[in-house]
This record gives C-alpha cells, structure tokens and sequence, in this order.
C-alpha cells in the first residue's frame, strides 16, 4: 500500500510543483508583504511589521471608490447578464429556424479582441468634436439632451461600464446554457406536457432544476470574474481610473504596483489580500446557497 | 374507454434533403382496441411502434388519418386534454423531486373545478402507491430506487390523474431478466384492477404474447396482424409474422407441393390438399417434431442440449434456411446420438405454408 501511495505522490509531483510556485508561494509571500511596513523593492528593505497598510489601505478614498464600484459592478452585471443569458438560451432552444445564425451572432462578442469592442463602444457612447456618440443622437432622437457617458456624470460612467461588461461576459453564459439546455432529456418534457403541465411551469419546475448545477456555476464565476474586473474599465475610461473615479479594486492594486502613484507594494498586497477575503466570502456564500437550492445527481 | 384509429398515417420527412422522399413511419393504420384490454403493439425495431403509441398519446400529430377515444375525435386535442398516462421508455421521473412529488406532479396541473387540495393529492397518491406497491418509498428520489421500483412509479405517476387510456413505451426493456417477468405480471395485474384500456409498445415477443389480450404485428409502419396472442401465433398469415413470433423461431425449408404432397427435397412431409402448386416456404414451430425412426424428414444431427423438462434437438438441412434446425421434443424421446441422420414426422398443425414470392400464407387441409 505504501507503494502504491508513493507511486501516487509520484504522479502527483509536477502538478504540485507548479500550484506550489505559481500559487501557494505567491499567496504566501503577498500575505507577507501586507504585513511589512514601508516596503521597498529597490532596497528590499521594511521599517517593521503591523497592520498600518491595511488601515491605510481601508481608509485611502481611491480604495473606497474602488470598492464601491466593484461591488455596484457585480451587484448588477452578475444577476443581469445570468438572467438575459437564460433568456436567450431559453429562445435560441426553443426556435428551429435560424438557430445556428442566432448562436454565431450572440457567440461574437466573445471572439472579438477587447480593444476592437472598447472602440465600438467608444463609436457608441464617446463625445467627439464632430459628434456625440451614436447613443446620444438616439436620445436626441426622443428629445432628451446629450449625456457624456465617458467623462460626465457617476451614473452614466457606471451605466456603460455594466452595459459593456455584461455584453462581454454574455456569450459565454448563453453557451453554456444552450448546451445545458440541450442536455435535459426531452421525455421529461414529454412527460409534463402529457400531464397537462403549462408552459412556465415546466420551465420553473423541470428546466430551472435540471440546469441548476450550470446556472449556478455561472452565478458563482460570474461573481469571482466581476470583482476582478479591470481591463473594461481601462478599455472605456483609459489608463488613469483614480481621476476618472470608475477605479475598480484590481485596478486599485495594479495602479500601486505600477501606476502614476505607484511603487508601495505592501499597499497593493494588503488590497489585494482584502480582495481575496472579500472573494472567498462570496462564493462560500454562494456555495452554501447552492447546497440547498441545485440538484445534484 | 375504447380507442379506435381510422386510416392513421405519419410521415416523416426524410433526414436526406436532396431526395425529398419521406418515411412513412406509420401507414394507414386501422384498428379498434376495445374497452378495458391490453394490447400489446408488437414489431422489431424501427418499425414505428413508438411513433403509433405518440400519435395516440397527441404527443405527435398524424399526417392523415383520425383517432377516436370512445366516440369523441380527439385528433386535434393536444396530449395534455387527451386523458392520457403515458410512461416513457427512459421513465422520465424528475430526478430533483422525490416519489410523492412525482406522482402529485400531475394533479398540480389541474386547474378550476378540478383543483385538488394538498390533503387529496397526497391521498390521491397514496393510493395510487399503494397499488402499485410503492407505498414505503415515498420520500426517496428516483435515483434511490431500483429500476423495477422506478417503473412502479412512473406507471403510479401515469395513472394519478385516471386516464382514460394507459400508454407504456417499451416498459421492461431496462430491466434485467428476472424483474422483468415480475413486473410484467405487476402491469398486468394493475391493468386488471384499473380496468384501464392499456397500449404497450414493445419488441419482445414473449413479453407481448405472455400478458396481452391482443396482439398487433407491425412491420415498417404497416400492420402485418392483429388478433388474441395464441391465435397469431397459430395463425400467422404471413412469413413474417410466423418468424417474429415464437422462441425458438420457426424454421423456414425450402419445399414444393406436388402430387398431392407436401415435398421438402426428396422426402414427402405431408399429405395435403390445397390449390397451390409449386414451390413454397415450410414453416415448421420447433415443437413441430416428432422423433421417429421412419419419420419423413431427414436432417443431420448436430448435438442434443438437454434442459430438464424438454430436449433441444439441434441439426441441419440443406433445404432449411438457418444454418441449424432446433426442435424441443419431450425429454422422454430417446435419440440415437451416434447416428449422423435423425428423422422426423411432422405435426400439421405446426406447419405453416407461405407462398415464396410475397410470403402470404398458403391454406391446406390434410389428405
């Protein structure tokens, strides 16, 4: 037996080399670096060790912007872009014509380079000297007056980012679920409407269960996804996401790492460390949730 | 409740877009199955059984054709105002829900005046449990349950709501050998006690003859036969029917009537009168054979297999079609096996004579 368990580790080996370095030891290490006060990397030098970068960190009005807007981010696009995604999935399963063109147009977002969209997005909703955006003449259309979606109010700045990120993250979420949906035998359908069974109640008592498991794996990477956001917002606002208040908590710990006011790691690793345990409680959350709500087989 | 299908045909378009041609699944279907019986729709695969008991069911619309519950036309309701219960192949229990909620599933559907309260749907089921023996299981889900026990429930859940007409798709084909007569006894005590007019589609012979009130013998969508089980098998009216009935199957020689006889090769098998002459197909059932030392028939023999209560003769004629001929006599023949030739009279009455062209049964009477 303890042969067999060698052999075992042995098989084991490469996989825990590489979750080891490229994992575990960089968890450790931030989790270290959050606690070394007035690090510096050219010296490798601290002054001592305490919680002084977390109560900076907590009370720096950047971090507490981020935090809002991450947490306004994934309040919306998760159940918004799940519940549309369902939508869809559920028309694209239930027509015959076209389906195949419907799958490809909705799939597209997802094949496109993420620079290439922040331009259609800049097309749509930015104001040039020559127009205001497609969006805007639309609102001029129904006589309502230009908003400046990139550089005007909170709201709108927000109301394009989670227009942008839910557009992103959809395809994904409709393929899944067409594939779920596609995967529930057709007898039970069969079955219920035998029984006289209408229509929304199949869906709430027969389809709804029998892709929960996949629903809620989308709900659950939908979380962990939307509270690392960053490259949206940098794609829409550009790189300086403090001055135009849409930072985003990642963002937050790349601008200490790198940007404008950058060079104080210990910063960024105590925001960062935040970030993990605010992840962590989500999706233990979630999972707990999950417990009592998915079917599983 | 009566059913009765009237020129019932369903077409399929084919899956070959450049032919244009279509398969026709079920073609020209006639026939009356009278209140309270269980009929057994029996064919090999593919040859749109299924598709008949989903014409019946509504969950298919026929292309042409009309279908009566009693005297009420029902081919244009949808299957949920049909009154039917129909138990699927797969079973089709919702795996989230447990057993009682399975089987309420159906009441819960009902609206207006028909609306049940919880107290009468969960009595409702327990009855319905309690006949098909699933009384204990109720709180389980389906994938706690055996398969035998699934069946039950799938049949309790098909029966809740009283149908006017009980369909099973293939009801034994997961079930392994033993459970599979025991449930088929189950079925048809149930059918007995609900008096319920019951449709069962399969593709087993034994399983059809053993509990139906009538057969229906379907090949490619059309209906070969139908009729009490022992009269099909001793009537069959063609070729097919004879073969797909009966275990052993039926030995089919090439023959010939002449002379006021019936020829297999050299040897006179029977003396028979009919009008037809020339060459025809012998069906002889196995247990058409009788052992004897100047029997008609010579055939070449193979092996003995002895199973207790009969002898399986295993042996072979260049005239027969199968490679080996299996007869089962009663185990108090002896049979010389150190002889290479065993010789047989055979039974008229287990002989069958099909004309070889389209294989239609040929009628004879002894000489």
């Amino acid at each position: 037996m303890d042969k067999q368990n060698n052999k075992a580790w042995l098989y084991l080996i490469p996989a825990l080399i590489f979750i080891g370095v490229f994992m575990v030891y960089p968890l450790v290490d931030v989790l270290i670096y959050s606690f070394e006060e007035g690090y510096n990397s050219a010296s490798q030098t601290y002054n001592g060790v305490g919680g002084y970068n977390y109560s900076f960190v907590l009370r720096d009005p950047y971090f507490l912007q981020a935090v809002k807007n991450t947490f306004i981010l994934v309040i919306i696009t998760v159940p918004l872009s799940t519940g549309i995604a369902l939508l869809i999935s559920v028309g694209l399963s239930s027509i015959k014509p076209l389906r195949n063109l419907f799958q490809t147009v909705y799939f597209l977002p997802y094949v496109t380079n993420t620079l290439a969209v922040g331009l259609v997005f800049m097309i749509l909703f930015k104001k040039t000297p020559y127009s205001d955006g497609l969006v805007n003449l639309l609102i001029n259309w129904f006589g309502g007056s230009s908003v400046d979606f990139i550089d005007g109010p909170y709201a709108a700045k927000m109301f394009v980012l989670c227009f942008y990120t839910i557009w992103v993250v959809m395809p994904f979420k409709i393929l899944i679920l067409t594939s779920a949906l596609a995967s529930v035998n057709r007898d039970y359908y069969n079955a219920a409407k035998v029984d006289g069974t209408s229509p929304f109640r199949i869906f709430r008592r027969i389809t709804l269960p029998m892709i929960s498991p996949m629903l809620f794996y989308l709900i659950i990477t939908g979380f962990i996804g939307a509270f690392k956001a960053y490259s949206d917002a940098v794609a829409l606002f550009g790189t300086d996401l403090n001055a135009a208040g849409m930072n985003t908590i990642v963002g937050y710990i790349y601008d200490m790492l790198y940007g404008n006011s950058g060079g104080y790691p210990s910063y960024a690793s105590a925001a960062a460390i935040i970030l993990f345990i605010i992840v962590l409680t989500i999706t233990c959350i979630n999972l707990i949730v999950r417990r009592r709500f998915v079917h599983t087989k | 409740m009566k059913v009765v299908l009237e020129n019932l045909t369903k077409k399929f378009p084919s899956k070959n877009k450049k032919e244009h041609s279509e398969v026709v699944a079920v073609n020209n279907f006639s026939f009356e199955i009278p209140d309270g019986k269980l009929v057994g729709l029996l064919g090999p695969s593919g040859c749109g059984k299924s598709t008949a008991l989903n014409l019946i069911s509504g969950l298919l619309k026929p292309t042409s054709g009309k279908i009566f519950f009693g005297d009420d036309d029902v081919t244009t309701i949808p299957p949920e105002n049909r009154g039917v219960g129909l138990v699927f192949q797969s079973y089709a229990l919702y795996p989230h829900l447990t057993v009682r909620q399975n089987i309420i599933f159906p009441l819960e559907n009902l609206k207006g005046k028909n609306k049940l309260s919880k107290e009468e749907m969960n009595k409702k089921a327990l009855e319905i449990a309690k006949l098909v023996q699933i009384d204990k299981l109720m709180d389980r889900k389906p994938s706690e349950l055996s398969g035998g026990q699934q069946q039950r429930v799938a049949i309790a859940r098909a029966l809740v709501k009283i149908p006017k007409v009980l369909l099973l798709d293939e009801p034994l084909s997961n079930l392994d050998a033993r459970l599979r007569l025991q449930t088929r006894e189950e079925i048809r005590r149930i059918q007995k006690e609900t008096g319920i007019t019951t449709v069962f589609v399969t593709h087993d012979q034994e399983e059809a003859m053993s509990i139906s009130d009538l057969i229906i013998v379907m090949k490619d969508g059309v209906i070969q036969q139908i009729g009490e089980p022992q009269s099909v098998y001793d009537n069959p009216v063609n070729l097919f029917v004879a073969q797909f009935l009966g275990t052993p199957q039926i030995t089919v020689f090439s023959g010939e009537i002449k002379n006021g006889g019936l020829y297999i090769g050299e040897d006179k098998v029977l003396s028979i009168i009919t009008d037809y002459s020339g060459p025809v197909k012998v069906g002889v059932r196995p247990e058409g054979y009788i052992p004897a030392a100047d029997g008609a028939l010579s055939c070449n023999l193979c092996r003995i297999e002895v199973m207790g209560r009969d002898i399986s003769v295993v042996s072979s004629n260049p005239l027969a079609e199968s490679e080996i001929i299996r007869s089962i006599i009663s185990s108090d023949n002896k049979i010389d096996t150190s002889s290479a030739t065993v010789r047989f009279n055979l039974k008229p009455s287990k002989v069958h004579l099909f004309r070889p062209d389209n294989g239609e049964r040929i009628d004879f009477s002894l000489n």
